[in-house]
């Protein structure tokens, strides 16, 4: 990994060419997340608050070993717990590390009106420019996995940056390195793909985990955040991760057909308009056809 | 019932009353600021427009203002025009013969009261445009408070917003069009107030003859 990584090649709201667009193929970076090996000690949330340097606020007690409900503007990096109950009647403790996927065809960015506030960069890395954002929230709209998250005071969205200033100098992100089990690695998306293949075979071949899987959702181009479930054909019992997630067909009729249909109705207007005036011209002539005493002539 | 009151010196005649004029314009700017903001968020090709006024942040900080200061505008305007502005036998009639009014051919056209089928479409859209702007506009405001299971809202108004938008544009430019350089005399009447006896003789055949009389009117 090295600073041509951080080489831009998408940007939100954007006008014109993109610096990074085609220039070279970067090796793309991935989180995968082996939620079979988790054991919920939520050292990663730590350390991603810590490397961030992010003030820490109250947390809500719902009842669960869960820190909050959902992710905050300054905690990106979230533990969802869920107690579930299987047809037999045994219980399994479901943990699954919840952040931002870097999806390869961000919803975020596709939604966002602002020039240059979200990027992804050559190795796939989703970021969010503070001082480029205008605080409108149609990122949060975009997003499939309810991550983007509004600070009211700044008016600026925050989000997990898969530590992009770590990955830029080699290192691996914070959450990765503070893991005690090892159930979180990082490296190429291949390599990261290839590993996860492997433990789930090894989960359904040795573990009895017959589901067992790996969640790399296509609607979205994939992620670059992978996981490994127990029971990769429900999803959503891991704390409500969407089993086909999409950016929203809303948002896409809106970005798409709807916004080439309007450009075309404006622009088509505005020429109707001018070779109107120039077919049939004013209804009267002021200095002609009417005078101000008031009699048509 | 005739309105001589409302016939000036130099023979004009009143046609929108200070009230009406001030109204206008509070809509007008805020409309414009809206549009051109609007636009700015609306495609990375206009968004210099949000540049030139200030900023992205400040765009986004005041549109929603500007937007309740339109709605108070529109709200008027509604307690003012709504009666004036239902459709009548006469207006199906102009709207027949739209396409006399589009070649210019006034004289062929059945005769306009105050406002004409036009001005009244105009007027129903930007009330119900702004209406759904409204609506839509609460849930883009407020985005990040929106809970998770309720996100639909968020769906359905990032569509509609632009939807509303588009439709009023539209109206918009025919509006400046037909006001600045279609209708001549039409522009004047929303600074100074009035309009010479022909253009309401030409234009609002009802209306002039609401003002003077009927038997006025035939001569």
């Amino acid at each position: 990994m090295s600073q041509a990584t951080l080489r831009i090649q998408k940007i939100s709201g954007h006008a014109g060419s993109i610096p990074g667009e085609d220039t070279q193929r970067e090796p793309l970076v991935c989180k995968l997340v082996d939620t079979t090996t988790c054991i919920g000690c939520k050292a990663c949330e730590v350390a991603c608050v810590e490397w961030n340097d992010m003030p820490f606020s109250p947390t809500v007690f719902d009842n669960t070993y869960q820190t909050m409900p959902e992710t905050r503007w300054n905690y990106w990096n979230l533990i969802l717990f869920n107690e579930h109950e299987r047809e037999d009647g045994t219980l399994q403790w479901l943990m699954r590390k919840h952040q931002c996927m870097h999806c390869a065809e961000p919803g975020c960015l596709e939604a966002c009106p602002a020039d240059g506030a979200i990027v992804q960069y050559a190795n796939g890395i989703v970021d969010f420019q503070q001082a480029n954002c205008i605080g409108c929230g149609y990122c949060i709209t975009g997003c499939p996995f309810n991550i983007p998250k509004l600070n009211s005071v700044t008016k600026r969205v925050y989000k997990c940056s898969l530590c992009a200033d770590r990955v830029s100098e080699g290192l691996e992100p914070a959450c990765i390195k503070s893991c005690p089990t090892g159930c979180l690695h990082f490296g190429t998306k291949d390599d990261m793909k290839d590993l996860a293949d492997r433990r789930a075979k090894q989960l359904r071949e040795q573990y009895g985990f017959a589901q067992a899987g790996v969640y790399d959702p296509p609607g979205i181009g994939g992620t670059g955040v992978i996981y490994v479930l127990h029971d990769a054909t429900k999803p959503e019992l891991y704390g409500g991760l969407p089993s086909n997630p999409n950016i929203p067909l809303s948002v896409k009729l809106w970005k798409h057909p709807l916004k080439w249909l309007g450009n075309l109705a404006l622009v088509g207007g505005l020429v109707g308009l001018f070779v109107h005036f120039l077919r049939y011209g004013p209804k009267a002539r002021e200095d002609v056809d009417i005078n101000p005493a008031g009699e048509k002539q | 019932m005739t309105h001589p009151e409302q016939i000036v010196p130099h023979g004009h005649v009143l046609r929108y009353t200070l009230r009406e004029r001030l109204i206008h314009w509070l809509a007008a700017g805020s409309y414009i600021y809206l549009m051109l903001t609007g636009l700015a968020f609306w495609s990375p090709w206009c968004f210099w427009l949000a540049i030139v006024l200030g900023g992205g942040q400040i765009s986004r900080m005041l549109h929603p203002w500007m937007g309740l200061v339109f709605t108070g505008s529109v709200i008027y305007m509604y307690m003012m025009w709504s009666k004036q502005m239902r459709f009548e036998q006469v207006d199906h009639e102009w709207w027949k013969s739209l396409q006399h009014y589009i070649r210019n051919e006034d004289d062929k056209m059945p005769p306009a009261g105050r406002y004409n089928a036009g001005q009244k479409m105009l007027f129903w859209s930007f009330f119900l445009g702004g209406l759904l702007l409204l609506l839509s506009g609460m849930v883009l405001w407020f985005t990040e408070s929106i809970p998770w299971n309720l996100r639909w809202l968020r769906y359905t108004a990032v569509i509609v917003h632009p939807i509303a938008a588009l439709i009023t544009i539209g109206n918009f430019m025919i509006h400046i069009y037909m006001g600045v350089f279609a209708e001549r005399g039409a522009f004047g009447s929303v600074i100074r107030g009035d309009v010479s006896m022909a253009f309401a003789k030409r234009y609002h055949p009802g209306w002039y003859k609401e003002i003077v009389g009927e038997s006025e009117a035939r001569k």
